[in-house]
C-alpha cells in the first residue's frame, strides 16, 4: 500500500504562546507535530506494518518543519517530503496548502492519504477535505478506526459523539480523530535511523506552479489571545434572592436578557 | 563556537521529555512514598532504546552521543529523581565499564542485555569501610584452581537487585610499590554465595533500588576479569568521570523541576493582596535559581561535549558534578522556601526533590572529593 500522511508543524498550544502585532512569537513558542496528525502517522505505520508498502509524510512549510518530518521518520515513516513555501510573498491559507498538496499528488500513486481532523493552531479542518475534492477521491473525516480489506476500507467515524460505520473505496482521504490510536514515542534507534532516511524538499517550480496559482483566498486580519479569565463572583442569600440577583445581573450587567 | 543542539540531540531531548512527563512524572510521588522500584518504567525505557543510548548499534545500542545522554538524564531527573538515579547508574556505572573495558565475549554476554533493558547494570565499589577512599577496598579476589574466588561486602549499590551481573571491585594482589592492586570483576548475580538484599531506609531517591552485597566464596571463571588485570583503579576512575557528567545532569533536572514549581507557585500564591512573585525578595530567589541552573547546565554540556570529542574531561566533569549538585540542593531548598508551609508538605513534591537531590552531593564522589580532584588537576 502507498500510504501518505499530510502533516502540519504547529506551535504547542499547551505551552505559553505570545502574540506580537497579530503574529505569533515563534522564538518563544514550542513547535510540535499537530497532535491529530500524530494519530494519522501512527495509523499509517500500523497499516503499513500490516499490509506492507510505504509511508510518506508530506508537509507544506519552511525548513524548520524538517524537524517534525524527522520525528515522523523516527516514529517509523519511510520518507519525508517538504514542500517549501518560505519564498512565498503572501501568507499561505488553507486554499494555498490544499492546492500545493493537490499538485504534489497529481502524478503520485496513492491508496490512502491520512491527515489530522483539524490542526490545533487554527482549528479549521479544511486542508484534507479540500485535497480530496481536488483529487476527486473519497473522503471520510474524524475517523476513530480503520480496517483495510483489499481495495475498500471499513471505517468508524466520530459523529459528534455517535459512532458511524462507513465503507469506502480506496483511494481515500481520511482524517484522524482522537481515539484512533495511541501514537508511539519515536524510539532512540528510530531517531538515529531517521538521519539516513530520504527527506526531499521541493518548491513551487518543481510542482509547475506560479505564486498566483496558489494565492491565498483569505487574509488574516488580526490574531489575539482570549481575554484572561476573571475571578468568578459568588451570589449569596436564599434561593429567591439569588435568582433575583442573577436575573438582574444578566439583564443589566451582561445585557443578555 | 556553536551552542545549538543537532537535530538528533533536539529530537532525543523532546522524546525523552515527552516520555518522562507522561510516564515517569505521574509516578514520582508514589515510588518515593512506597519505596517502590518502577520496573515497568525501565522496561519501557529499554524498548525506547534509552538504556542503550550511548552505545553503538553493533551492541544493540542507539549510537547517540554523551550530549544526548546528558539531555536524557536531565529530562528523566526533571520528572523523578529516583528514576533518574537508577537510569544514570544503569548506563554510566553498570553498562559503560563493560563497553569501555570488556572484551567481545563479555560485551556479547553482559553488555547486550543491559542495552536492551533485559537487565539493569550495577557497579559495586563502595564498602562499609571504603567510601571516598576506594583504595581501602577490603573485598578480596584470589585465584584458585583456575577460578577466581571473591570474598567481601559492598554497600549502597544501585540497581543490584535488578541486575544479571554486578561489576565488583576487589583487591587481587599488590603492585610494585607494595600497594593494594584493585581489579574489576563481572559477577553474575546467580552465583552461589552472592547475596543481594535491600535493607536500607533512605532519606531520598527512595524509588531507586539500593543494595547490600555479601560475597562469600563467590567463584567466577578467570575470564570474568574486566579489562586489563591491575588496571582496575584507573578503569573505575574513568568510569566515575563519565558518571559524574550524568549525576550533574540529574541534579540540573531536579533543580529545573523545583524552579518551575516555585515560579508557578509564586505567581499563584497571594499574600498582602498581591502575588508573592511581585515581592522583590521572591523575585531575586527565582532569578538566582534560574541563573544557577543555566550555568550548571552549560558546564554539563561542555563536559559531555569534551567527552564526545575524545578530549580530556576529568576537570570539567568534576566542575559540573560539584557545581550542579550543590546548586541543586540550594535551588530545591529555596524552592521549598518560596512555597512556605505548603513546601514542607509532601503533597507539593518539593520536599521530595530536596531529599532526592541531596544524594547528588554524595554519590559518585562527594563534593569534598570533587574539590580534591579539581585541586589535583590544578597541580596541587
Ligand atoms: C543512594 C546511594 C546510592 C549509591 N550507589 C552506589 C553505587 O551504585 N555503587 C557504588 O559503588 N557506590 C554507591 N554509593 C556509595 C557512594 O558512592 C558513597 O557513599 C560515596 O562515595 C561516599 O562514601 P562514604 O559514604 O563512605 O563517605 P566517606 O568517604 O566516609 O565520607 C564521609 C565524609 O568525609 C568526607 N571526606 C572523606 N575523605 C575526605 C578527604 N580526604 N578530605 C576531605 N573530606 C573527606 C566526605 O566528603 C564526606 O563528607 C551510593 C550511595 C548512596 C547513598
Amino acid at each position: 500500500m502507498n500510504i501518505y500522511v499530510v502533516m502540519k508543524r504547529t506551535f504547542d498550544t499547551e505551552e505559553k504562546i505570545e502574540i506580537n502585532n497579530g503574529v505569533i512569537d515563534e522564538e518563544g513558542a514550542e513547535f510540535i507535530i499537530n497532535p491529530y496528525d500524530e494519530y494519522a502517522i501512527e495509523e499509517a505505520i500500523v497499516l503499513r506494518d500490516e499490509h506492507g508498502g510505504e509511508v510518506t509524510v508530506v508537509t507544506v512549510g519552511d525548513e524548520e518543519a524538517e524537524k517534525e518530518l524527522r520525528t515522523a521518520l523516527a516514529m517509523g515513516a519511510d520518507q519525508g517530503v517538504l514542500i517549501d513555501v518560505e519564498d512565498l510573498d503572501e501568507e499561505p491559507d488553507h486554499f494555498t496548502i490544499a492546492e500545493l498538496l493537490a499538485a504534489y499528488f497529481k502524478d503520485k500513486e496513492y491508496d490512502l492519504i491520512l491527515g489530522g481532523n483539524v490542526a490545533v493552531d487554527d482549528g479549521a479542518g479544511q486542508v484534507a477535505p479540500r485535497l480530496a475534492e481536488k483529487l476527486g477521491i473519497n473522503q471520510v473525516t474524524t475517523i476513530t478506526d480503520i480496517k483495510i480489506n483489499g481495495t475498500s476500507a471499513t471505517i468508524e467515524r466520530d459523529d459528534e459523539g455517535d459512532v458511524e460505520t462507513v465503507e469506502a473505496q480506496l483511494p481515500l482521504v481520511a482524517t484522524a480523530q482522537q481515539g484512533l490510536n495511541e501514537p508511539r514515542y519515536p524510539s532512540l534507534p528510530g531517531i538515529m535511523k531517521a538521519k539516513k532516511k530520504p527527506l526531499e524538499t521541493i518548491d513551487l517550480d518543481d510542482l509547475d506552479l506560479d505564486e498566483e496559482d496558489v494565492a491565498a483566498k483569505t487574509r488574516t486580519v488580526d490574531r489575539y489571545l482570549p481575554p484572561e479569565k476573571e475571578a468568578g463572583r459568588m451570589i449569596e442569600g436564599g434561593p429567591e434572592t439569588q435568582v433575583d440577583e442573577l436575573v438582574g445581573l444578566l439583564k443589566n450587567e451582561a445585557k443578555v436578557l | 563556537m556553536n551552542f545549538a543542539l543537532t537535530k538528533e540531540q533536539q529530537m532525543i531531548k523532546d522524546m525523552v521529555k515527552d516520555f518522562a512527563q507522561q510516564e515517569i512524572a505521574p509516578k514520582a510521588e508514589e515510588v518515593d512514598r512506597n519505596e517502590r522500584f518502577p520496573e515497568e518504567t525501565f522496561q519501557k525505557m529499554g524498548e525506547l532504546g534509552l538504556l542503550g543510548l550511548p552505545f553503538p548499534e553493533s551492541y544493540g545500542g542507539s549510537g547517540a552521543d554523551t550530549v544526548s545522554y546528558a539531555l536524557a538524564v536531565e529530562e528523566v531527573g526533571r520528572a523523578c529523581g529516583s528514576t533518574g538515579l537508577s537510569y544514570a547508574a544503569a548506563v554510566s556505572l553498570g553498562a559503560s565499564p563493560l563497553y569501555y573495558f570488556g572484551d567481545e565475549k563479555q560485551k556479547e554476554l553482559y553488555l547486550k542485555p543491559l542495552v536492551t533493558g533485559e537487565a539493569l547494570g550495577a557497579f559495586g565499589l563502595t564498602e562499609p569501610n571504603a567510601g571516598s577512599d576506594a583504595g581501602g577496598t577490603k573485598t578480596k579476589a584470589e585465584k584458585k584452581d583456575g577460578r577466581i574466588v571473591i570474598n567481601g561486602e559492598k554497600c549502597w549499590i544501585t540497581n543490584a537487585a535488578y541486575a544479571k551481573c554486578v561489576i565488583v571491585t576487589a583487591v587481587d594482589g599488590k603492585d610494585d610499590r607494595g600497594r593494594n592492586n584493585i581489579s574489576a570483576f563481572i559477577v553474575p548475580t546467580d552465583t552461589p554465595g552472592f547475596t543481594i538484599t535491600s535493607p536500607y531506609e533512605k532519606m531520598g531517591v527512595r524509588g531507586s533500588n539500593t543494595c547490600e552485597l555479601v560475597l562469600e566464596d563467590v567463584e567466577i571463571p578467570e575470564d570474568h576479569v574486566l579489562g586489563e588485570p591491575s588496571g582496575g583503579f584507573k578503569q573505575f576512575l574513568y568510569t566515575l568521570d563519565g558518571g559524574r557528567i550524568s549525576i550533574a545532569a540529574l541534579a540540573v533536572g531536579i533543580a529545573q523541576a523545583a524552579c518551575e514549581k516555585a515560579l508557578a507557585y509564586a505567581k499563584e500564591r497571594k499574600q498582602f493582596g498581591r502575588s508573592i512573585s511581585e515581592f522583590q525578595a521572591i523575585q531575586f530567589k527565582l532569578s538566582d535559581m534560574s541563573m544557577e541552573i543555566e550555568l550548571a547546565r552549560n558546564m554539563v554540556m561542555k563536559a559531555a561535549w569534551l567527552k564526545d570529542q575524545g578530549k580530556p574531561f576529568t576537570l570539567e566533569a568534576s566542575y559540573a558534578k560539584l557545581y550542579a549538585s550543590e546548586m541543586a540542593t540550594r535551588v530545591c531548598n529555596e524552592a521549598l522556601q518560596v512555597h512556605g508551609g505548603y513546601g514542607y508538605m509532601r503533597e507539593y513534591g518539593i520536599e521530595r526533590m530536596l531529599r532526592d537531590t541531596k544524594l547528588m552531593e554524595i554519590g559518585e564522589g562527594t563534593s569534598e572529593i570533587q574539590r580534591m580532584v579539581i585541586a589535583r588537576q590544578l597541580g596541587c
